[in-house]
């Protein structure tokens, strides 16, 4: 098993012939993705030619790619002037998931697309996320495929590259993952880390958890809570920025500390009061993995 | 982006939201000219990006024309937490009966943008919040509809009893909403609101933030950028796309990615150095990108070391190597270069940088711990 997305997923892609959205779909469907279809708004009946001889089928609009394709899931590699209205036209079509890499998108924008989406029951990942990878069988976004591999450890992280890099150091050490997902740097994201602990704590295969989170906001410190009193599995965490200063904002849109909240001092405390072992570097992660879970 | 306190009000008079007169002016001549015209007292103002403007003295009540000359001319090149004041408010001073909070921003628990009313004005809001929650009463907005006019009147009336401040009060708040929303703000506050003895609310201060990501759709929200209050090297890295914060070690840092250059200036710390700067040269593979990334590293007369931190995904590790090659060969580097690459094309990336005499290390630790050694040596 695996969280949000398996070999079940059926992609549709939107943006799938831009500079981003061509060169991932590639990577997705070398990866084993199911990659049904692709969207762009007057290049509808061309198809989309990707490796391994597979041939993806072009379509003006969402609603049109579902309908004919079976799509269940879709990503989106829009522009951040049009990604907000590729969600909500995504949340309309049908999928039940969409994930959305596209950095940069206004944040007063993504309000009313969580909204939207929202009251449509469709869950959104991201947006500024790097997507996720279920090893084994299906990659959506932009995850290296050659990182991962499959095994039992669940990973949430709201940065990209550094959640390769603990992912890595992971699969180097022999422990493999079920699904890594990465739910983004913006300050509104449609799926936050309690949402994925809960999938996690309700997936049979995963056996534990590592969270990576990093300065701005009290989401960690939610999801600390969320772990002592709900979850049965361990967790292990580590919390980027304790050296990033007050009120500036660290490339991610959702990194700064406001005044004296958000620190990482305080979200490392209260993992800790909640049970989380917490890495001082990224290379401690895989000794407190080992040592929650013998 | 922040915006000065006289541009905040700039906005908030064209949503109609009263706000005593002001002008902004760069002399002590014009602060007296403005004050002389107003008639009465005035406030100067000191127009810096830094909270605590009272407490470091630029913030001055003058009774007459004369005295705000006297208080523009040692506020004006005054230097308040790092910034220097080049611009003073001149504002006329209110007769103050009561002050409270107003706010909106947007709020990542609900998910929306959100109002926070508070009769403790002219305080630190967090501080209330986390101090008395109860004194603060909050109220998220559906964007389908924005705020509604029950609800405006919900927040003012926990301000007040008195219905003619309610109403006064119950629009003000409608009209920051709709401040905040043209000017794309992720943060704008009346600290405080206050109500006069002759029974009018008004805003005697502004504050806002913009969202960055709404700068390319608001031209005219753009041009309120100050550069003045910014140092050289991050108005370059903005120029360059690139993410950069200036801090005070001497360890210059260059890395992939905002989490991984956090996690990179955390390990520099754990091993006893000092990180010279925040730096994320992001996820394009554009080797000129590395080229400035270098020069502003370098323009750093603090930085002993260049560390670099890649973990290639969507960037490639040979475009990377490619951009230091080429910037060894355009500008002059003193500082020692120590380099960690791994993921894509990491056995390219180590020929390109084999061929210039550079060798890279494969483990993050491994690069931290040398580039600390060598930042004590230097």
């Amino acid at each position: 098993m695996a969280i949000f997305i398996d070999a079940d997923t059926r992609l549709v892609v939107q943006g799938i012939t831009g500079r981003d959205g061509s060169f991932h779909t590639r990577e997705m469907i070398e990866y084993g993705t199911q990659v049904v279809a692709g969207v762009t708004p007057g290049k509808g009946g061309q198809t989309f030619e990707g490796p391994n001889g597979v041939s993806v089928p072009i379509f003006n609009a969402m609603d049109e790619a579902v309908s004919t394709t079976g799509a269940n899931t879709s990503v989106i590699y829009v522009p951040p002037a049009f990604a907000a209205d590729a969600i909500l036209e995504a949340a309309d079509s049908g999928v039940g998931l969409v994930v959305a890499i596209t950095e940069g998108v206004p944040v007063l924008d993504m309000a009313r697309a969580h909204a939207f989406a929202r009251d449509r029951g469709v869950r959104v990942l991201g947006p500024n996320c790097p997507g996720l990878i279920s090893p084994g069988k299906s990659k959506v976004g932009i995850l290296p495929g050659q990182i991962v591999a499959e095994g039992p450890v669940g990973v949430v992280s709201r940065s990209g590259t550094l959640t390769y890099e603990a992912v890595f150091q992971l699969t180097s050490a022999g422990l493999g993952q079920t699904t890594c997902v990465g739910i983004g740097g913006d300050p509104l994201i449609g799926t936050n880390f309690i949402d994925c602990l809960e999938a996690f704590e309700a997936d049979n295969d995963t056996t534990a958890v590592v969270m990576i989170g990093e300065i701005g906001g009290t989401d960690e410190q939610e999801a600390a809570v969320f772990v002592s009193e709900k979850m049965t599995k361990p967790v292990v965490g580590f919390i980027a920025g304790r050296t990033a200063p007050p009120g500036r904002r660290m490339g991610h849109a959702g990194a700064i500390i406001s005044g004296s909240a958000g620190t990482a001092e305080e979200k490392i405390k209260t993992f800790e009061e909640n049970g989380i072992a917490v890495a001082q570097r990224p290379a401690d992660i895989v000794g407190l993995l080992q040592a929650a879970t013998n | 982006m922040d915006i000065h306190e006289y541009q905040a009000k700039e906005r908030f008079v064209a949503a109609g939201i009263p706000v005593p007169p002001g002008r902004v002016v760069t002399t002590p001549e014009d602060a007296e000219a403005a004050a002389a015209e107003f008639g009465g007292m005035v406030v100067v103002k000191a127009q810096v990006h830094s909270g605590g403007r009272g407490k470091a003295g630029g913030v001055k009540l003058a009774k007459d024309a004369a005295e705000a000359r006297e208080h523009a001319l040692n506020i004006l090149g005054m230097d308040i937490n790092g910034l220097t004041v080049g611009k003073v408010l001149v504002t006329l001073a209110e007769d103050i009966e009561t002050e409270a909070y107003a706010g909106v921003l947007v709020d990542r628990k609900s998910q929306a943008v959100t109002f926070m009313i508070s009769a403790e004005g002219g305080v630190d809001i967090e501080e209330v919040a986390h101090s008395s929650p109860d004194a603060i009463r909050k109220l998220s907005v559906d964007p389908r509809y924005g705020i509604l006019p029950h609800q405006a009147y919900w927040l003012a009336n926990f301000l007040y009893d008195d219905p003619r401040l309610i109403k006064q009060t119950s629009r003000i708040l409608m009209q920051l909403y709709d401040a905040f929303i043209d000017s794309g703000a992720s943060m704008a506050e009346i600290n405080p609101l206050i109500t006069t003895p002759s029974g009018e609310v008004k805003a005697i201060d502004a504050k806002m933030s913009i969202d960055d990501s709404e700068l390319f759709r608001r031209p005219d929200v753009a041009a309120m950028r100050d550069t003045s209050s910014e140092p050289a090297s991050e108005i370059k890295a903005r120029e360059a796309g690139l993410s950069y914060v200036k801090l005070d070690g001497n360890v210059g840092c260059c890395v992939n990615g905002a989490g991984l250059a956090m996690a990179t200036m955390d390990l520099v710390k754990y091993y006893g150095g000092d990180p010279a700067n925040f730096l994320d040269i992001g996820g394009s593979s554009n080797p000129d990108k590395v080229v400035s990334a270098l020069e502003i590293i370098t323009s750093d007369p603090n930085v002993k070391v260049i560390l670099f931190n890649i973990f290639g995904g969507i960037t490639r590790c040979d475009d990377v190597a490619n951009g230091i090659v080429e910037a060894i060969k355009r500008i002059d580097i003193k500082p020692p270069i120590v380099i960690r690459l791994t993921g894509t094309n990491e056995e390219l990336a180590l020929e390109i940088l084999a061929q210039a005499g550079f060798s890279a290390y494969t483990s993050m630790d491994e690069v931290v711990e040398k580039a600390v050694e060598l930042a004590g040596v230097a």
